[in-house]
């Protein structure tokens, strides 16, 4: 179960207390009426449905009910971050992506994480 | 030493750490034994000299007591408290005994010893792997009607109980701040460690004790004291410290996303007689800030021919029965190992007087001090030998050992084969974590490589056997957990080794194709299933799992795994990590239903929501249906009065006089602020602005691809107020929409939307007399015609309470719902009621609303939509504002395909025989004579027997059915084919006179 930050309690919450609502930063046109069947496709059918950075829309639906945006990796469940409703999308850095990536598949004799010293106990970095 | 109570004829003097002063009483398959307190029904078993436990799944061979814990894939048994507390597949390993207790053995006809079913054993060639895929494919229907239930009934381990569960489950969410799962010695040490920063801690083991593997050993020693007893004395330690949570009998099974552990805690499971007070079992659900996995690691077996009969165990087994429980699992034991730390068991079974056969190793390089140590023992090693089968029917009574390089053969007597393939890592709850693993060449098996959770794996369940480094683990990761300074790992001596190993097949299972040298021994796997597999195409381990069943077992293979993938590797030519690893998934091991349902069952399955006249409707005889949540009087039969006749009169007197009915289940939504009209111009297809204050409008709203959602009647109550009322279940989905729009879409707009839903109590009376009823009633409102008509909503007061009135109609008769705040709504109901009975009024239900609407042709959403519905379908397009610029859906509206001819329209029908009632989602087909499959035009909606018009009507989605009207169409049932004509929706009153009146 995930642990989603609240950008509006600044809370940490079980996911129990919110609900998913799609892609985010997809503004509804003004001139909806207008719109070509093209344009009215791309708005209402087509998701980008990413594998890795996604950016999402979350309701703290048994909170305070508000909706904000989150920036997450779909393979990893991992968040970057979750902001307010209205705030511009963030630029993601490859640095934060990497950050809760997962680790790549058949990745050959990777390295510990935690190398321990059987003298000292002492924790050493991954070599 | 004598015991006043003779707890089996195995027990050691002076052996193990259970009190001969305690003991209980309990019956396996109806015979009375003795225990101690503290036993498993394994231990029992063993003391008494019971090996057999059960017969194997597929081949119903006889099968012992393999393990000594959560492994164990033989001794599952039937455990009874009472005529109404028993329990299927429970390991005899980790079940403690209490007294009364009554344990059966499973899968055995019409007894253990003597089993018909073992006719399978003699028959097992035509079993191999895939048999079942191979052997029922044709013909394809006897698989239904024969073989699946002779299957089923042959299959299947143990009894499902046939009475409810009378016991309780609890549930409880825990935070903290480091969870350390496994309270063996690494465990301990971590928990210890950290414990001394304040921080909050929870360490959970699945045993009555903490110690882990700590409990089987005797010579060892941890700070200089034994160390079973250093366990136990940290263990007090622990659970004295108010930041730390000591968790026993206790498994964490799922390791979820975030750091989230769910923990299985068995309360009751050892009791005799529990505190009804006391919950069976709690779930917990944990959420830690960091985890330490500290699970230790599960001795495998060897796959060798025969290598199943009873007396044939582990030996991590036969030494944790006689240091801990003061078992002797046999009298005259064998062992065969290619791992140190059985040798350590043959010792101690020596040191107590057992005779150790002979120790077989196949390895030829035995570490000089452990051949020191047998010899001074007198015990035979026999290295670089091999077991290649046993003998003894319901308990092994020899062994056959020849050299791994050679043929010359003997045999040997024994009563007990311990055995040891070397330690498999526990990395379940790390791999579920998905954590990734890697394998380690040099020591053939998984362990944990790269975390992704804030998790740390130490000790045996990362490859570090040996205690000291173990405990330098335990204190780094402590230190990493919760900060400071590393504290000194505990001095330790004593411990045996670890090392040594061997998977896959050894000598003698194979390449034979016949020797039953098994795997799996719950589903019965043999090498030469796994072998098979691969010569029949399964080259992935994911398919040579599934075509042989191997891991799929509720031990879900944990001495398994690695042989199947040993030898399905060397089947295939290839390295171990290329063939790849079956995924873990939780539970690590089972869990009852009970635990994970927990509070969720009877009343409180789910919520229950009632009106404040439901109480009235409950004493005046209604039925009730569930509606959502919510339960709603279906109709009010009078004695002697079958549903039909009940809605039917219901019905007519509604039209005749007057009915009261209960709507206060619909969903209510206040819309407020300066900018409501415009928000309700863009949420709702019809227009609003223009609206007058004080007048209803029956509104539909849309999704953006133009299909119905929600509909309902909305009322406007000054000029920045909207009391909008929705479906009885799309109340919530109505407000998420309207919010979503509003806070994501329409931020700046000045809106507020309250959800009153619970505020109001909803009375509608309909009918001619409907006005005459309540008027002698209401202060402040003209009810005239004119003053208030069709579509008025007013405020005002009745009997003195507030009230927002409104004259609508869902029935097509002149009528009103009155809204009064929920806590009165039974003394109004009530007062109307009074006024209205010797008026002729009469209480309905939700089935006689639905007849009513339907004679009118009112739609349902969700009965008469599905959401590929829009309003231009269903007959509504009049609520579709033309002039607007833009609202939810506009755009949804013109798509190619919803402007198209040929889309499904709502329609009436009526049966040619107007005494047939059709079946609601029956197909409607234009010529019921095609071939089969016939074109389908649609389906009916909602059908009912209209009493009022005294025939049957129906309403129907059909392809152009609005240019169908007059013609004939047929419904296809299964006995007859029953004709139909399109008709309008409206079968009473089409012009609306009533309404009016």
């Amino acid at each position: 179960m995930l642990l989603i930050h609240c950008p509006y309690c600044e809370e940490d919450r079980p996911e129990l207390e919110f609900r998913g609502a799609g892609e985010a930063h997809i503004a509804r046109p003004t001139n909806m009426a207008d719109l070509t069947d093209e344009e009215f496709e791309k708005f209402f059918f087509i998701r980008d449905n990413e594998k890795g950075l996604v950016f999402e829309r979350w309701r703290h639906m048994h909170g305070c009910g508000r909706f904000f945006n989150a920036a997450r990796h779909s393979v990893s469940d991992k968040f970057i971050m979750t902001y307010k409703a209205g705030e511009p999308k963030p630029t993601i850095t490859q640095a934060q992506i990497d950050a809760v990536k997962p680790p790549a598949k058949g990745t050959p004799a990777n390295e510990p994480v935690w190398t321990v010293d059987a003298n000292t106990g002492e924790k050493g970095e991954a070599k | 030493m004598s015991f006043s109570v003779n707890t089996g004829a195995n027990r050691i003097a002076g052996k193990g750490r259970l009190s001969p002063a305690k003991t209980v009483t309990f019956t396996f398959d109806g015979r009375r034994l003795n225990a101690m307190e503290g036993d498993t029904l394994a231990s029992a078993l063993l003391a008494n000299g019971i090996h057999l436990a059960g017969r194997s799944y597929k081949y119903h061979r006889p099968r012992g007591i393999l393990g000594s814990g959560p492994e164990e894939p033989n001794a599952l048994m039937n455990i009874a408290r009472d005529k109404a507390r028993r329990q299927p597949n429970v390991r005899a390993t980790c079940q403690e005994v209490f007294d009364g207790m009554e344990a059966h053995s499973q899968n055995t006809y019409p007894s253990l010893t003597f089993d018909v079913g073992a006719i399978n054993d003699v028959l097992s060639p035509f079993y191999g792997a895939g048999f079942y895929y191979k052997t029922f494919m044709w013909p394809k229907a006897a698989w239904k009607k024969i073989y699946e239930p002779i299957v089923r009934e042959a299959a299947g381990l143990g009894k499902s109980p046939d009475e409810a569960d009378p016991d309780r489950y609890a549930n409880r969410f825990a935070h903290c701040d480091l969870l350390v799962v496994g309270g063996g010695a690494a465990g301990i040490a971590a928990a210890l460690a950290a414990a001394k920063s304040g921080k909050r801690i929870i360490l959970a083991d699945e045993n009555p004790e903490l110690g882990g593997w700590l409990r089987a050993e005797t010579s060892a020693t941890v700070d200089g004291i034994p160390a079973a007893e250093w366990a136990a004395a940290k263990q007090a330690e622990l659970a004295a410290m108010e930041n730390v949570t000591v968790l026993t009998r206790t498994t964490a099974f799922g390791y979820y996303s975030h750091n989230m552990v769910s923990m299985a805690e068995r309360v009751t499971d050892h009791m005799s007689k529990p505190d009804a007070d006391l919950p069976r079992e709690r779930l917990w659900q944990v959420r830690a800030n960091k985890v330490i996995l500290a699970t230790g690691a599960i001795e495998r077996h060897l796959v060798f021919a025969d290598n199943d009969r009873p007396g044939i165990m582990l030996a991590s087994a036969a030494r944790l029965y006689l240091n801990h429980y003061g078992v002797a699992v046999g009298r005259n034991v064998g062992v065969y190992t290619a791992c140190d730390s059985a040798y350590e068991a043959a010792f101690d079974l020596a040191d107590a007087g057992v005779k150790v056969v002979a120790i077989v190793d196949p390895r030829t390089d035995v570490a000089e001090a452990l051949l020191a140590s047998a010899n001074e023992r007198n015990i035979k090693v026999l290295t670089g030998h091999a077991v290649t089968g046993t003998k003894g029917r319901l308990r092994v009574k020899s062994m056959t050992v020849e050299p791994v390089n050679g043929s010359a053969k003997e045999s040997l007597e024994i009563d007990s084969l311990l055995v040891s393939g070397g330690w498999t890592p526990s990395v379940h709850l790390f791999s579920q974590s998905r954590g990734k693993l890697k394998f380690d060449a040099d020591s053939e098996r998984f362990i944990p490589d790269i975390h992704v959770e804030e998790c740390v794996s130490i000790g045996s369940c990362n490859g570090t056997d040996e205690m000291e480094a173990a405990l330098s683990e335990a204190m780094a990761s402590a230190k990493d957990a919760v900060g400071g300074r590393a504290a000194t790992a505990p001095k330790v001596a004593g411990f045996g080794s670890m090392s040594g190993h061997l998977i896959g097949s050894a000598k003698g299972a194979g390449p034979d194709d016949h020797v039953k040298a098994f795997i799996d021994f719950q589903n019965d796997v043999c090498a030469k299933d796994i072998r098979l597999a691969v010569r029949e195409g399964m080259h992935s381990i994911e398919h040579v799992k599934r075509y042989t069943t191997t891991g799929m077992a509720s031990d879900q293979g944990k001495m398994s795994n690695l042989h199947a993938l040993a030898i399905a590797a060397n089947a295939l030519g290839k390295e171990i990590p290329e063939v790849g690893l079956t995924t873990f998934r939780s539970p690590y091991t089972p869990v009852t239903f009970g635990t994970i349902v927990n509070h969720a069952k009877g009343d409180l399955f789910d919520v229950t929501r009632r009106t404040a006249i439901h109480g009235w409707a409950e004493e005046n005889g209604a039925v009730f249906e569930d509606v959502g949540n919510w339960k709603r009087a279906w109709y009010f039969p009078k004695a002697g009065e079958d549903m039909a006749a009940a809605v039917a009169r219901e019905c007519r007197q509604v039209r005749e006089s007057a009915g009261i009915f209960d709507a206060s289940t619909l969903g209510k939504i206040e819309v407020v602020g300066p900018d409501a009209v415009k928000f309700m111009e863009m949420m709702y297809t019809n227009p609003w602005a223009k609206l007058p204050v004080g007048m209803c409008r029956y509104g539909i709203m849309c999704r953006e691809d133009g299909f119905i959602y929600d509909d309902g009647v909305v009322g406007r109550l000054a000029e920045d107020r909207f009391h909008v009322t929705t479906t009885t279940g799309g109340a919530p989905r109505v407000l998420n929409m309207m919010e979503d729009y509003l806070q994501t879409e329409f931020p700046d707009w000045k809106v507020w939307l309250t959800s009153t839903s619970e505020q109001w109590a909803v009375i509608a009376v309909q009918g001619p007399k409907a006005r005459e009823i309540i008027e002698p009633l209401i202060d402040g409102i003209d009810l005239s015609p004119e003053a208030m008509p069709h579509m008025a909503i007013r405020e005002g007061r009745i009997c003195g309470v507030p009230t927002r009135l409104m004259r609508v109609s869902f029935t097509g008769e002149a009528g009103f719902e009155i809204n009064v705040p929920a806590d009165y709504g039974r003394a109004v109901w009530e007062a109307v009621w009074e006024r209205g009975a010797p008026m002729g009024m009469v209480p309905y239900g939700t089935e006689t609303m639905h007849v009513l609407r339907a004679e009118k042709g009112f739609i349902i959403v969700g009965q008469d939509t599905d959401g590929t519905v829009t309003p231009y379908d269903a007959g509504l397009g009049w609520a579709v504002g033309k002039k607007k610029s833009d609202f939810v859906g506009i755009r949804g509206l013109t798509r190619p395909d919803i402007v198209a001819e040929g889309r499904r329209q709502l329609i009436g029908l009526k049966t040619k025989d107007p005494k047939v009632v059709l079946e609601e989602g029956a197909q409607i087909v234009a010529d019921p004579n095609q071939p089969i499959p016939m074109k389908m035009l649609g389906f009916v909606t909602s059908s009912y027997w209209s009493s009022n018009l005294d025939r049957s009507i129906a309403m129907a989605l059909v392809e152009g059915g609005f240019d169908r009207k007059g013609q004939t169409l047929y419904v296809p049932m299964e006995n007859e084919t029953i004709a139909v004509e399109v008709c309008d929706t409206a079968f009473f009153d089409a012009k609306g006179d009533r309404l009016n009146g």
